[in-house]
This record gives C-alpha cells, sequence and structure tokens, in this order.
C-alpha cells in the first residue's frame, strides 16, 4: 500500500506519521505539498495533525482550500482511503468529506494525555485488525475535539455504524467522566458513509511503538495496509 | 551635542555617551544613538556581567560548542544544541505575550544555529496564588506558552514552577529549548565573504517593542501599566513556517551565516553579525518589508518585531534563497551587502543614518560592580530549631505539604502542552527529568531545569551550587550523565551592593560545582533589574542542564512500579531545616542556612545510582529535594498515572527530630526501588563508591507508613495523598 | 470605499462554553442581571468599490465559503460608506 502524508504550512504532525509508515509499518511513504494538484498515484492519503495555517479563523477552515484538496475529493469519491488524524480529521469535516463539525473544547483548555478509546465496529478497513469493541489506548492532544452534530446527522451515523471510535475509559464505559473535551456522545472517531473515509482526534501514530506508551494506535496502519494487501 | 535627557531617556548615562563621542569623533545621529543604547543595554552588552560571567568553565566531557548565539555539545555525529534566556519583564506587563514571545525568541536561537529544534522547557516563579493578580499570571503564562510551543509543533516536555513572596510584582518566565543537528551541518551567526548578500527574511516590521530590550529588561519596575506598547505580539505560524523554510535554506549550502532579529532587531542583527565575522556590512533600510507607515530610520532599527532573521548569502544564490521563503509564504529580500571595512553602515533610500565600526557596538563597557553582603543575612542564618514547636498531627502536616503549590502535581498546567509531538519523549512531564529520544541512535537526552532560590537566598554560593548539583542529580535518576549547562540568571538591581553581592556569590558557586562535576556552561542568559516596589526577587540562578542516556533501554523514572520492593536510600541525612519547606509552609519562616553539600558525597551517591541504572538493577530512582524524604516518599507513591503503589517505611536509623527526619532538605540523597535480588547487588556499587547505603523499607499496600523505632511518623492513605497532590494546583488557581 | 463589518456568531443550538465563563467572570465581578452572554467573531473589511448590492452579494458568499461554519455558525453584517 502506498501512502501519501499531506503537508500544509502549519502541519506538525506530518513528520511522524511518515516515520511510523516507513520505519514501523515499513511501507512506501511520500510527501505530498499541499500546492500539488496530483496524488502521484498513491493508495492511501494521510492528513496529519497539526496547526495548518495556525488554526486562523477556524481550525482547518483555510486547509480545505488548498490545491491538493480537490484531488483528495475526487480520490475519496474513487473510494481511495483517507485517514485524518486531529487537525486531518478537522479538515475533512469542514471540507465535507465527514459530516460534522469541531468546537472547542468544554473545558476551554488544550488537552495533551492518553485517553482510552472503544473501537465500535471493527468492519473498517481501518479497524479490521481490532478486536470487537476492542479498548485501545492512544493520546489526544488538541483544542477543538469537541465533535458536534445535529440530532439527525447523529442519527445517521449510529445508523450507518460509522461511529468509529467512543472514548471510554479503561474498562471500556462511554460515559461522561470518560470524555475529555465534550465531544457529542463521547465520539472520538467517525468514517463516511462508502467506510473509506476515517477520521479521528487521537493520534494513532504518537502510540505505535512501546517506548512511547502503548502500541495500540499501530493496528489502525497495520489494518490499512493488510487491507491494502487484499485489494491486489 | 544631544541633551542629557535625551540620552538618559534612553538608559544611557554620561560616561557612556561621552564614549560614544570619543569613538565617533562626532555626534551620534538619532539612529546611531538608538543603536548605542540597546548595543550597551545589560540585556544586550551584559554590562554589569560579563567580568564574572569569565568564570563559567567551556570545557566538560562532551567537546563544547559556543556559538554566538546558543551553545551546546557533540554526541557522536551530532550537535546537541540548547539555550535558556528570560522574558521576566515582558511577562509580568502582559503574560499571554510575554510568555509566547518569549517561547519563539529561544526557538529561533535554536534552529538558527542549524538545529532542529526537539524540545522546550520553562522554570516559572510567581507570587503566592492568594493574591488574583499573580493567579491571573500563572493563567495567562501557561496560555502564552501552549499558544506558541502547541502551535509551531516543538513539544514542550518540563521544567519547573515555583511560587514565593518574592516574586510578587517580578514573575519569572525562564524558557529553554534543546535542538539536534548534524555536526557538520551547523550554522554561525556572522557575516564574512566581501560581496556577499544580506537578507532579511520572515515577517514584515512594526513598531513592536520598541525599546522592550532596553527599556523592560534594563530597568526595574515602577509603572506596569506605561511599559504596555513595548510588548511584542508572536505568530506561531509563521515561526513554524520559518523554521522549515530556514532548514531547507540550510541544506542548500548557500547560507553564509544566519542570526535571529530578536532583541533589539536589525540593530542587533547586523551588527552582532558583522562583529563576529570580522567584516562589515551594509544596508538600506528602504528594503525593510513594513507593516506600519511614516515608521522613521530609528523605529525600524530599533522594532522588536517578532519572526524576522538576518540572513548572510553567498553572492549570486539570492533568488535560490528567496524561492524557498516563498514556497512557505514568508518574505526574502536583499538588503545590503558585506562589505570589508570593518563597519556597520546604514542608509535610507541612500542617505546614510549610521555608520558605526561594528566592533564598538559589540563591545560594550563592563563594569566593575561594587558588593557587599546584606546586614541582614547573619541574623537570618542563625536557626535555633529547638525554638520550633513540632506539628501535632505529622498526616497532616505532609498532606499540607503535598499540597503546596511549589510541590504539588503540575498536572493541570502539563496538560496544557503538547508534550507528545515529534514523538521523542519517552518519559513525560511528571518525573525528575525528561527524556528525549534520540531517532536513528540507541541514544536519549535528558533535560531538567532546577534551582531552589530560597537556598540562594539564605546562602548564595551553596544555593548556586545545590542547583547544579541538584539538576545533576535529576538527570542520574532518569538514567543520564550529565553532560552540559544553560544557565538563566536572574538577579536584583546590580547597582545596589548587597544584589551584587548576591549575583557574584550565586555565579562563584554556579563555576565550582560546574568545575567539579566536569560540566561547562554552554550558552545562558542574564537578567538584571528584577524588582518590585517591595524589593528584589530571591536571586534565582536558574541550571537547565542535559544529560546523555548511552542506552535507551535503560532510562529510569521516579515512581515505584511493582509491589514488594526494597526501598533503599542513598545519602546521608542531618538534622537541618534551614530553608526549607516545611519551615515556610508549617511555620512561615524563612530561616536558617542553606542546607549542607558535600561534591565529594554528591559525586558518590550520583555514580551509585548511574551504575545501578546501568546495569539494570533499578525499577525507580527519585532524589529528596522540597518537602525532604516525606514527600519525595509520597511522590514515588503517587506520581505515577496509571497505578498509585504505597510503601512501609521501618528501617530508619534517623536520630533528632521527628520533624527533621521527614522533612528536612539533606542534599544529595536518593531513594532507590528494586527487586529484592538486585538490593545486595546495589550494595556491592555503593560500597564501591563509598556512598552511604541503607534499605529503609518495602513497597507495597495501600498507604505510606513511615515508622522510626517504635514511633509511628505517617500513615496515611495513599489515595488521599494521591488526590491531594494530583487537585490542589487547580483548586488554587479557581480559587 | 466600503467599512465592512462582519459578525460570526455560534448557532443557538451549539453549545458555548467561552459565553458562559464570560459570564460567570462578569457575574463574580458584580455584575448583575445578565439574561445570557455569547462569545464570537468580528471581521473587518475595507472594499474598494460604491456598490452595496453587489458588496452584499460577494459578502454572503463570503461567509458561507469561508468565514463562518454554516454546521455550528451564524453570520450577519453591517456595510457603511467610507
Amino acid at each position: 500500500m502506498k501512502f501519501g502524508v499531506v503537508v500544509f504550512p502549519g502541519s506538525n504532525c506530518d513528520q511522524d506519521c511518515f516515520y511510523i509508515i516507513k520505519n514501523i509499518l515499513k511501507q512506501p511513504v511520500k510527501y505530498i505539498w499541499h500546492k500539488q494538484t496530483n496524488l502521484d498515484g498513491v493508495d492511501c492519503v494521510i492528513l496529519p495533525g497539526g496547526f495548518s495555517y495556525g488554526d486562523y479563523l477556524r481550525t482547518g477552515a483555510i486547509a480545505r482550500f488548498s490545491p491538493l484538496m480537490k484531488q483528495i475529493y475526487r480520490f475519496a469519491q474513487k473510494g481511495g482511503f483517507v485517514i485524518g488524524i486531529c487537525n486531518g480529521f478537522q479538515i475533512l469535516l469542514e471540507a465535507g468529506l465527514l459530516p460534522g463539525a469541531m468546537l472547542r473544547n468544554k473545558n476551554l483548555h488544550f488537552i495533551c494525555k492518553y485517553v482510552y478509546v472503544k473501537t465500535e465496529t471493527n468492519k473498517t478497513p481501518f479497524t479490521n485488525l481490532c478486536g470487537r469493541n476492542q479498548i485501545l489506548k492512544i493520546p489526544i492532544a488538541h483544542n477543538e475535539g469537541n465533535y458536534y452534530i445535529d440530532k439527525d446527522g447523529l442519527k445517521t451515523l449510529e445508523q450507518n455504524r460509522q461511529i468509529v471510535f467512543r472514548y471510554c475509559n479503561r474498562d471500556g464505559v462511554v460515559n461522561k467522566e470518560s470524555n475529555p473535551n465534550g465531544a457529542l456522545a463521547n465520539i472520538a472517531g467517525i468514517i463516511n458513509k462508502n467506510g473509506n473515509v476515517l477520521g479521528m482526534m487521537p493520534h494513532p501514530e504518537r502510540s505505535s511503538e512501546k517506548i512511547l506508551g502503548s502500541e495500540d494506535g499501530f493496528l489502525i496502519f497495520k489494518s490499512i495496509a493488510k487491507r491494502g494487501k487484499n485489494k491486489r | 551635542m544631544a541633551k542629557p535627557e535625551v540620552y538618559k531617556s534612553l538608559e544611557l548615562n554620561d560616561e557612556e555617551y561621552q564614549k560614544i563621542l570619543d569613538i565617533l569623533k562626532r555626534e551620534p545621529t538619532p539612529t546611531e544613538l538608538a543603536m548605542f543604547s540597546v548595543e550597551w543595554s545589560e540585556h544586550c552588552g551584559y554590562t554589569h556581567s560579563r567580568n564574572w560571567l569569565k568564570l563559567l568553565p567551556k570545557k566538560g566531557k562532551y567537546k563544547s560548542l559556543i556559538g554566538e548565539d546558543s551553545g551546546g555539545i557533540i554526541v557522536d555525529d551530532l550537535a546537541i544544541i540548547f539555550k535558556m534566556e528570560s522574558h521576566n519583564h515582558p511577562s509580568q506587563v502582559e503574560p499571554k505575550q510575554g510568555a509566547a514571545t518569549g517561547v519563539g525568541g529561544i526557538i529561533r536561537d535554536i534552529f538558527t544555529a542549524g538545529a532542529k529544534p526537539i524540545a522546550s522547557l520553562n522554570s516559572l516563579r510567581f507570587g503566592p496564588l492568594t493574591q488574583a493578580y499573580n493567579r491571573y499570571l500563572l493563567r495567562g503564562v501557561v496560555d502564552g506558552i501552549q499558544f506558541y510551543g502547541n502551535c509551531v509543533g516543538v513539544p514542550t516536555v518540563g521544567g519547573e514552577i515555583y511560587f514565593d513572596e518574592s516574586y510578587t510584582g517580578n514573575c519569572l518566565v525562564n524558557v529553554m529549548c534543546i535542538g539536534v543537528a548534524k555536526k557538520d551541518k551547523l550554522a554561525r551567526a556572522r557575516a564574512t565573504g566581501y560581496g556577499n548578500s544580506i537578507m532579511y527574511v520572515g515577517s514584515n516590521t512594526g513598531r513592536d517593542g520598541i525599546g522592550g530590550c532596553s527599556v523592560l529588561a534594563s530597568r526595574e519596575f515602577k509603572e506596569c501599566e506605561e511599559k504596555r506598547p513595548a510588548v511584542q505580539m508572536g505568530d506561531p505560524f509563521t515561526e513554524k513556517c520559518l523554521i522549515e523554510a530556514t532548514l531547507e535554506a540550510l541544506a542548500t549550502g548557500y547560507v553564509v551565516g544566519i542570526k535571529d532579529m530578536g532583541a533589539a532587531g536589525i540593530t542587533c542583527s547586523t551588527s552582532e553579525m558583522a562583529s563576529a565575522g570580522n567584516s562589515g556590512m551594509e544596508v538600506d533600510i528602504a528594503y525593510v518589508p513594513r507593516r506600519e507607515s511614516n515608521m522613521k530610520p530609528w523605529e525600524v532599527m530599533m522594532s522588536e518585531s517578532q519572526e524576522r532573521m538576518l540572513v548572510c548569502v553567498t553572492k549570486g544564490k539570492e533568488k535560490e534563497i528567496e524561492r524557498i521563503f516563498s514556497k512557505w509564504d514568508l518574505n526574502a529580500v536583499v538588503i545590503g551587502k558585506v562589505t570589508d571595512d570593518g563597519t556597520v553602515r546604514i542608509r535610507d533610500k541612500g542617505k546614510i543614518v549610521a555608520e558605526i565600526k561594528a566592533r564598538s557596538l559589540t563591545q560594550a563597557p563592563a563594569y566593575d560592580m561594587p558588593h557587599k553582603k546584606p546586614d541582614y543575612l547573619d541574623r537570618l542564618n542563625k536557626l535555633d530549631i529547638n525554638k520550633i514547636p513540632e506539628p501535632k498531627n505529622y498526616d497532616e502536616t505532609l498532606l499540607k505539604l503535598l499540597g503546596s503549590p511549589s510541590i504539588c502535581s503540575k498536572k493541570w498546567v502539563y496538560e496544557q502542552y503538547d508534550h507528545m509531538v515529534q514523538t521523542n519523549t519517552i518519559v513525560l512531564p511528571g518525573s525528575d527529568a525528561s527524556v528525549l529520544r534520540l531517532k536513528g541512535t540507541n541514544k536519549a537526552i535528558a533535560a531538567t531545569t532546577d534551582c531552589n532560590s530560597r537556598y540562594c537566598f539564605l546562602n548564595p554560593y551553596r544555593g548556586a551550587q545545590i542547583a547544579v548539583a541538584e539538576a545533576a542529580r535529576n538527570l542520574v535518576c532518569s538514567g543520564a550523565q550529565a553532560a552540559a549547562v544553560t544557565d538563566c540568571l536572574n538577579f536584583g538591581n546590580p547597582e545596589r551592593p548587597d544584589r551584587f553581592w548576591q549575583f557574584k556569590n550565586c555565579m562563584e558557586g554556579v563555576a565550582d560545582a560546574c568545575k567539579f562535576f566536569n560540566i561547562p556552561v554552554v550558552s545562558g542568559n542574564v537578567s538584571f533589574y528584577n524588582e518590585s516596589p517591595k524589593g528584589a526577587i530571591y536571586p534565582t540562578p536558574t541550571i537547565g542542564m542535559i544529560g546523555v542516556i548511552n542506552d535507551i533501554k535503560r532510562v529510569c523514572t521516579q515512581y515505584f512500579k511493582k509491589e514488594n520492593e526494597t526501598i533503599i536510600l542513598l545519602g546521608l541525612s542531618k538534622e537541618e531545616l534551614g530553608g526549607s519547606e516545611y519551615l515556610k509552609a508549617i511555620h512561615g519562616l524563612v530561616k536558617g542556612d542553606a542546607p549542607q553539600l558535600d561534591l565529594r558525597l554528591e559525586a558518590a551517591v550520583q555514580k551509585t545510582v548511574q551504575e545501578a541504572i546501568k546495569k539494570g538493577l533499578v525499577s525507580s530512582a527519585h532524589d529528596c529535594s522540597e518537602g525532604g524524604l516525606a514527600v519525595a516518599l509520597a511522590e514515588c507513591c503517587v506520581s505515577n498515572n496509571g497505578k498509585i503503589i504505597g510503601a512501609l517505611i521501618n528501617n530508619l536509623d534517623f536520630i533528632g527530630r521527628k520533624d527533621t527526619i521527614l522533612f528536612g532538605e539533606s542534599q544529595s540523597r536518593i531513594i532507590i526501588s528494586c527487586s529484592k535480588k538486585s538490593a545486595g547487588k546495589i550494595k556491592d556499587i555503593a560500597k564501591n563508591f563509598a556512598a552511604p547505603f541503607r534499605i529503609i523499607g518495602t513497597t507495597g499496600g495501600k498507604n505510606l507508613k513511615i515508622s522510626s523505632g517504635r514511633n509511628i511518623l505517617i500513615n496515611l492513605p495513599i489515595k488521599r495523598m494521591f488526590d491531594k497532590w494530583t487537585n490542589s494546583l487547580q483548586s488554587s488557581i479557581t480559587a | 470605499m466600503l467599512n465592512i463589518e462582519i459578525y460570526i456568531t455560534l448557532k443557538k443550538t451549539v453549545s458555548d462554553p467561552q459565553g458562559l465563563t464570560i459570564k460567570h467572570a462578569l457575574e463574580s465581578l458584580g455584575y448583575q442581571n445578565l439574561e445570557e452572554v455569547r462569545f464570537g467573531k468580528l471581521v473587518t473589511i475595507k472594499l474598494n468599490s460604491k456598490d452595496k448590492k453587489q458588496a452584499r452579494q460577494k459578502l454572503d458568499e463570503m461567509c458561507r465559503k469561508l468565514l463562518a461554519n454554516p454546521i455550528i455558525e451564524d453570520y450577519s453584517f453591517k456595510i457603511k460608506e467610507a
């Protein structure tokens, strides 16, 4: 599976994602500058975390107009795989590739810490190696992780099984106490209707090596690589 | 002849003005006067401190690199560049932007050396949180650090926060940054090569901070409000783009020299680059991109607008450099060229507005300041322990200490900092030192900032030595070998003999301790005039230290890991309470002498722990500092986020008052936990180094129980300690 | 020259913790009878044109496309001649 890591002005986690894909997943990977107008034949696009355009105006609001985003849109329509992590998730929401929007964290502070998320569905290309309801320990680091969607939107997400990760506690209990930022229904990650675009607030690239505190995040990269292998 | 009011308002005295007349052999133009005033200020010229900074050692175990704006060491084929700087006065006036621009400035000093910034730390000091303005400052400073640090993508991994009355009216914000580069890819802040171009890159120039460095950093606080216009606004997004563009530009090989435009902006960068390169420079400020209209030449020269750099580029390669900065939407424009006449010549639309020999600007006068031991110190140093009443309830006393703002968990703060970006942070905030892996190697860097300023107040020489010893001790506890220091020296008004006496003694303390440990001071910063109407701050020589861990599998942390492990105390406990947090928090006293320090004993204890960790024998290592043995043990129990483990301490051999056993701050003590099997091996290592060794108890259970002989001194449920220690800071802030 | 002020606020249906925090802070300073406090953004644009009708059209576009996120934000604007 060929990976492409998009770089916007202000992206911070592009090198972290690149490092995991190259050195741990050991798959071909390249950087794609946001002004490029083609995706160089990649199979999976990663929109990494960071502060694209400084998060000015609204997080992700300006990045989503980058020339490359038109290509990513077409790529996603054709079924190409897209993973948006943190700021990447925010950009996908602003671009309309995923439904809903991000609000500021309920406590109005940036939050950086390890959290637990429950894998609500392992029938996606990104979670096929996770166990049913598996609890993953992955860190978050964001100012705007408070996911919002209107009542009908939430119903649709739930009916279509589009909610992939929910914040929970160590024992898998999804409740207010285990919700770090006020996100609606503890939503930490979702996929689109077609199941090829994933957006998640926690950072799997920061929990792909034991030495950093957890390897749980790596399951997501491994899953998509496996899916890529099966495609051929 | 300029009127005295004019040059005095720029903080130049009569003698200095006369010197300027002697150098130029004529009167200075307004632009020239402004340039001298900033270059000869304490902040840029180190006029009061230079003679004493010479004491600091520059050599150590690893090869030292001492550059123009930063320094570092060589580890294998890598250069580890690091520096700490202060941004005290701007933060007191506007905490968010003051702290933010402090972070921005120190990061720029690192990447202009060609090193990729990999981590930040900060040492913060405020007045007590019982006062609303101090709460406002803490919230603002933390907000500023997270606002800038998170956006710019450099993880903020550690540091310290202290609260003391002496900082009311003058907080301290010391920021440290560490960067890594291949050792042959470093950049210098010098302009060389006749005909090479001088380019300006980065943000537009406005009237930000004009007079900031000479005005704020070189005088005391009288009226904060009036100084508000001198604070600059930071733009971390532009800085992030600047980091990427600069590293790309440096990789081309066409950059001869590069320098951040920090304090004193274009004035500083032009004169210092020319001086360092033994060359001259000619620039026309008409080419400087501006944000505001009708700026006078001296305003352009004095502006402290952020996120700008001066670059010396190989002649003919300007377009290449411009292309790179343009890609990141940054200005990059040629404003002048390198000459060979040793002169800095500033033109405005062709007309000369300043013409000064670069050397005369950068060789500010160095003053020999008078110093005198303060009268109050001898009296203050006398402490009769018998006059101190013993607490009735030791459990409550320990809880109170665990909840005191200087000791309690700083989780409320560091969870606002992205401390994981760049995926190098192996030891997260909350342990004795931060540890960062060096990707592509088997090694890691440990980093810490330390200074107990109360000790420095009671005994400047020894307090400063202790700061160095404690920093090294913290690094050793994480598995590292202490390697190099950057110092941020914060003191009061140097023109007052008692303040200068403190400075002189602290310098001697730092120098002697560093020489003893064979650790060089490779970079640093001096901040004088830290005073409020109440008086000077405690002398605060903050020590930023890095250490090298040669095997990434041998990293250690401070919290107990397993039940039923052996707890060992290395070092000697004495009956001393002077300068302790216990004396201050429980009895309201700042009295006595700083704890004794025997450098040889310190080295013995450190070497023992180092060897034991290297051999894989240690589960946890934590040093005793504020709050003494009881607080250190409590921290070992509760500071592991995932798993809190109790302890039974029943084999202390200390004879003395109970409160001195529990809360005395004797130096050079480290608490180790290890498997029962390893204890014997560690004992042998201790014997080898002649370090005092004693098994004092076992881990396990739901309480921390400390007994001496048949007396139970402490018996607290760890859950209670955990709650108090974890939640106190947030309660104090939202009060 | 037209001076334009664009106000962007969160939709009424969306929680506004900043507004709430500010309300509590004002109340703790002694200000009473605060029914509601909401927090929003102000964007000012100097438009080199005299055609108010066309400006209104363009501003609507700008707001819908970039300046406001229609899922969570409302916008309104005032146009004055300089």
